[in-house]
């Protein structure tokens, strides 16, 4: 008989593992002889490499091999894009040539004995620099289309903006953000011939073993790629970044296996960061509130490189109700690395600057921010001319309004005090698309009852391990402590990479497929039981099914979306300038929610990300020169256990999607990021009566 | 880190004797006690010394109060000094200014000396990728003047440097008058903390008045009633676990609902722990009516000087020190 699992608020099958000690990560992985790597870093944004000096460090105690463009082997850099390389441009190649194109490209290697010896070393080489001059501020960048260019236009909207009863027009800016997981990057490379093991920190094993192949140039079989944990990633272990290339290239020059772990500084130069993004945003409306034209245009970082873009404007097209909407995305390639996709990315900086200017509309229609978002409520997907699968909006906004008890709010600014502190309301309508790509698993049932349940996937903290027993435990029929679950190993079956809120959706349909598909064969042999340990009892040897499993034409019918509401209060000290959330209640019609405990950690996750992107986050580039001058945890603020406000309520509307995919998911890692920094922003206009239209929110910005 | 001896002494003279100085970058040797700021410098390669020599178990760590006032031995923690019920009860500002720097993990490591002697957080200083910082290697110019400077001084700068004292404590303990005693090879001497640490003027590479070889032994605060009615205000980005962006930290005696005396520094905003002597002047007799405490605070910004960024400050230490004084004025 199945048990109800699926639902369940299961804690983490892999918690006990994680809070001991037990769980193996990364850099805490041995294998036999390692040494250990260290990158010498470029100090200029621009230029060639003048000269290199390695004779010190090459003299250094321990140190084996000091790699540099003048003596590194050559490399395949065959082609090879995963999906999240960007489409357009190419990889940075290292120690290939002596072109730098920005701060903190590695320029040298240094591997030896002991990591202090590799540090020291790489402080001792000696480069000089032929500098060029360097775009490093967005604002002297040159915006460019994207190729191929991007912009949307539907009915009139310059016409309907000029006809516009009223109108505004607005200018939003977040900065460059890094993810700053608690686990730094790490990976150790050891080859055996002409086969390679990686144990990388990383979201996609698959992709990591995919693009270190094609860098040097051997078979993907060759490489296999070992990633249990991840102390948390938020998309930075999304691409297979230089250091892993640097790591297998280092264990072949020095013919043992090499580790590299990043430090906290050179995660700043050696990963990706959420790009520094323009947004103008115009929006025209009638008195009664209904939008007649939206303007959204953004430009965004990009390196000399690649051109890596994110959803930053989708959204405009299809969130609210409005005949005439013009979208224009552009990128601005400067001397920086090439950022990448970080948690909600698109969504989660594009829906600040709409929902900024709705509640900017709101203020001068003088009409409720619920109430105006509900009139323009769209009946489909007006960008794609599509139904939606599922849209859950109106249903958020009551479930979240009525919690938080926004009737009682009086929408006049700087008109509620405690003590002296203002307080502020504020909302905004957050969504993130609902995708699924391939995903294939296995399902091994044994005769002593019970089961190993495999694919290549990734948990970066949301929960796979746990949610993916759970899918496994319910579908085969099994207690879920009789079920094992693994992820990722490249010799497990292939899942899609570990973002943008797809797992569930793809590893989840794959994995219930390949139970399902284990249950019907072991019950078709097991001699007339319907129960699955019975029958296995019966049969005496394993009963194994693979599947593969893939979408179907759903996304081409559908608008497939995650829709939610986030409404915060926050006090402002008005003399002192500063903010501290106090309540955030966000709804979510994420569909069927596989594990709710693991749920509202993520949202709650969520929901402190976004604290951090409102209030405080903040790679602040020294346009001067590229540099990130807060490198490190002291002067880069994320929040800490007392930023997290007391309340932080989660709501999960009913939301039954028979169309999304077969488990009826949508994914709420990324939308739970997306809407907190405008509700945010929103209720410090209420608070304060000053609309802060440039992120994060700092006190300097409030006095 | 750049390779160095550690030595770890049988008793202080054997200390002293190495001539280890702190506050320096030139300094060929300096000592290490609780280390969380030490290891983070050597880490980085901000500190290069030849030779570290170890504090540990050599300096006295009793927290003492008498009539006299307090006495703290250096080697103290800051999670030991703001957790003494006789500190909490009679100098609650020194506890304050403990429980809001670092995390209670740093404050269990931590000590007095090297509270007092921490370096700055410059960034620039702290990022060994920039060439220009007098402070690091002199001559070499400063990276944070026409650079991002949100988190630098606007008191005591020079055209050499920018850079803030981090501290908390020492803002405290200057607020209230507070002395060290330094020992060296020759003997011991006993200073005013707001004579210690130096203006950056054209050696900023030069913090304090320390001389090779010398330690702070104990550092020791004048008993006063206005110890008990103060207040440590610190704005930040964050509610917790961050420096300051300015700080301010004020302890009043009251003439009925007159302050009588108003002793005042300020932090985050200084190159030193930063008394405002013109401040507490225009407060002496005064009521706690906002108008006459922002009157008296404006004096805070005479010679202030900002460089683009943190051009806000001047205006938000005014404020704090507002806020202070009234939370301070309003206690029992
Ligand atoms: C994450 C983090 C956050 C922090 N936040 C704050 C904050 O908010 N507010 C704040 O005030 N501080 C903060 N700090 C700084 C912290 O207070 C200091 O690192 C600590 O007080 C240094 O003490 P220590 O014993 O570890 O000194 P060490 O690191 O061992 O030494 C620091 C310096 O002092 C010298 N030294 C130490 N003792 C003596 C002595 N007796 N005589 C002469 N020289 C001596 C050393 O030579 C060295 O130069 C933070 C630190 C960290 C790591
Ligand atoms: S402000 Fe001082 S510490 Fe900072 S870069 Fe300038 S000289 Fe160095």
């Amino acid at each position: 008989m199945t048990t109800a699992l699926i639902g369940q608020p299961i804690s983490r099958v892999d918690g006990r593992r994680k809070v001991t000690g037990a769980a193996t990560y990364v850099a805490e992985f041995q294998a036999p002889g390692l040494v250990h790597g260290a990158i010498v870093r470029s100090t200029v944004a621009n230029g060639r490499i003048a000269s290199i000096d390695s004779s010190a460090a090459q003299q250094a105690p321990g140190v084996i091999a000091v790699l540099t463009h003048q003596n590194a082997p050559k490399l395949a850099y065959r082609a090879h894009k995963g999906a999240p390389d960007p489409g357009i441009g190419e990889r940075l190649h290292v120690l290939q040539a002596d072109r730098v194109s920005h701060q903190g490209q590695p320029v040298a290697l240094v591997i030896a004995e002991g990591l202090e010896q590799a540090v020291h070393a790489a402080m001792l080489v000696r480069v000089t620099y032929a500098p060029e001059a360097a775009i490093t501020d967005i604002a002297r960048a040159e915006p460019v289309p994207l190729t191929p260019p991007s912009e949307t236009r539907r009915g009139d909207p310059d016409g309907a903006l000029a006809a516009a009863e009223v109108k505004l027009g607005q200018t939003y800016v977040i900065p460059r953000e890094n993810h700053n997981p608690i686990e730094m990057h790490a990976t150790i490379a050891s080859w055996d011939g002409d086969s390679l093991t990686l144990w990388d920190k990383t979201q996609w094993v698959h992709n990591v073993a995919d693009e270190i192949a094609a860098v040097f140039g051997i078979p993907a079989r060759n490489v296999r790629v070992i990633s249990p944990f991840v102390g948390g990633a938020f998309g930075s272990a999304l691409r297979t970044w230089p250091h892993v290339t640097l790591a297998a290239l280092g264990a072949r020059v020095a013919g043992r296996p090499v580790k590299i772990m990043l430090s906290r500084r050179e995660m700043y130069y050696g990963t990706g960061f959420r790009p520094h993004t323009v947004q103008r945003v115009a929006l025209g409306a009638s008195r009664d509130g209904r939008l007649g034209a939206i303007l959204h245009n953004g430009d965004q970082e990009t390196s000399t490189y690649e051109e890596f873009t994110e959803a930053l404007l989708n959204a405009t097209g299809f969130l609210h109700s409005c005949p005439n909407v013009n979208t224009r995305h552009r990128l601005a390639p400067m001397n920086v690395h090439t950022p990448t996709y970080m948690r909600g990315p698109g969504e989660a900086s594009g829906i600040f600057a709409i929902e900024s200017a709705m509640d900017e509309l709101a203020v001068a229609l003088n009409i409720d921010p619920v109430e105006l978002r509900l009139r323009n409520e769209p009946e489909q997907d007006e960008f794609r001319q599509l139904p939606f699968s599922s849209r859950s909006t109106r249903e958020c906004y009551q479930a979240a309004a009525e919690r938080f008890g926004w009737s009682r709010r009086n929408s006049e600014p700087r008109s509620m005090r405690d003590g002296r502190q203002l307080i502020g309301w504020g909302m905004a309508t957050a969504t993130y698309g609902a995708g699924r790509a391939p995903a294939s698993a296995m399902a091994r049932l044994l005769p002593d009852g019970t089961a190993e349940v495999a694919s290549a996937a990734s948990d970066m903290g949301p929960g796979t391990w746990t949610s993916m027993t759970q899918v496994a435990a319910e579908t085969l029929g099994l207690p879920i402590e009789r079920v094992r679950f693994t992820l990722g190993d490249t010799r497990l079956p292939r899942a899609p990479v570990h973002g943008g809120s797809i797992t569930m959706a793809s590893v989840g349909s794959a994995v219930q497929a390949a139970c399902r598909k284990a249950r019907e064969d072991a019950l078709a042999r097991g001699g007339g039981t319907n129960d699955v340990t019975e029958a296995m009892r019966r049969i005496g040897q394993p009963v194994e099914a693979s599947v593969d499993s893939t979408p179907g034409d759903e996304s081409q019918r559908f608008s497939m979306h995650a829709f939610g509401a986030v409404f915060v209060e926050v006090a402002v000290d008005p003399d002192l300038g500063e903010t501290r959330v106090r309540r955030i209640v966000g709804a979510y019609g994420a569909g069927r929610i596989v594990n709710p405990k693991l749920a509202r950690s993520q949202c709650v996750g969520g929901m402190i990300g976004g604290i951090g992107m409102a209030l405080m986050e903040h790679s602040v580039v020294d346009g001067r020169n590229g540099r990130v001058s807060n490198a490190n945890f002291a002067e880069y603020a994320v929040p800490v256990h007392a930023d997290a406000p007391p309340v932080m309520d989660v709501i999960f509307v009913e939301e039954h999607d028979p169309h999304v995919n077969p488990l009826g998911v949508k994914g709420v890692g990324e939308i739970a990021m997306v809407g907190v920094a405008p509700a945010i922003t929103n209720a410090i206009f209420h608070a304060t009566g000053k609309r802060i239209r440039e992120l994060p929110v700092t006190p300097d910005k409030l006095l | 880190m750049h390779p160095f001896t550690l030595d770890r002494p049988r008793d202080l003279a054997a200390a002293l004797a190495l001539r280890a100085q702190a506050g320096r970058n030139d300094a060929p040797a300096e000592y290490i006690a609780g280390g969380t700021d030490m290891v983070q410098l050597l880490q980085e390669y901000v500190r290069q010394p030849e030779r570290l020599v170890s504090l540990a178990g050599l300096l006295d760590n009793r927290i003492e109060i008498g009539p006299q006032g307090l006495r703290l031995g250096v080697a103290a923690t800051m999670a030991e000094v703001a957790a003494d019920p006789a500190v909490v009860e009679q100098f609650p500002l020194i506890s304050e200014a403990l429980l809001n720097s670092a995390s209670p993990q740093v404050r269990n490591q931590a000590t007095m000396g090297g509270n007092l002697l921490q370096r700055t957080r410059c960034p620039y200083f702290r990022d060994v990728g920039y060439a220009a910082c007098n402070k690091r290697a002199p001559g070499s110019g400063c990276a944070a003047i026409g650079g991002e400077n949100r988190w630098h001084a606007v008191l005591g700068t020079s055209d050499d440097c920018i850079a803030t004292n981090p501290s908390d404590l020492a803002v405290a303990l200057v607020a209230l008058d507070a002395a060290v005693e330094i020992r060296g090879a020759g003997g011991s001497r006993s200073l005013p903390l707001v004579d210690f640490h130096r203006l950056p003027a054209a050696t900023p590479h030069i913090e304090t008045v320390l001389e090779p070889g010398e330690v702070i032994a104990a550092i020791t605060v004048p008993a006063s009633s206005a110890a008990r009615r103060s207040h440590y205000l610190k704005v930040r980005d964050r509610a917790s676990f961050e420096f300051a962006v300015v700080s301010a930290a004020v302890a009043l005696e009251m003439d009925g609902a007159r302050i009588r005396q108003a002793r005042i520094a300020l932090g985050g905003v200084g190159t030193k722990p930063w008394r405002v002597p013109r401040v507490e002047a225009a407060l002496a007799g005064a009521s706690l009516e906002p108008q006459s405490l922002r009157q008296a605070a404006a004096l805070a910004a005479e010679n202030a000087h900002g460089r683009g960024h943190n051009d806000f400050k001047i205006e938000l230490m005014q404020r704090a020190i507002v806020r202070a004084v009234e939370i301070a004025g309003a206690r029992a």
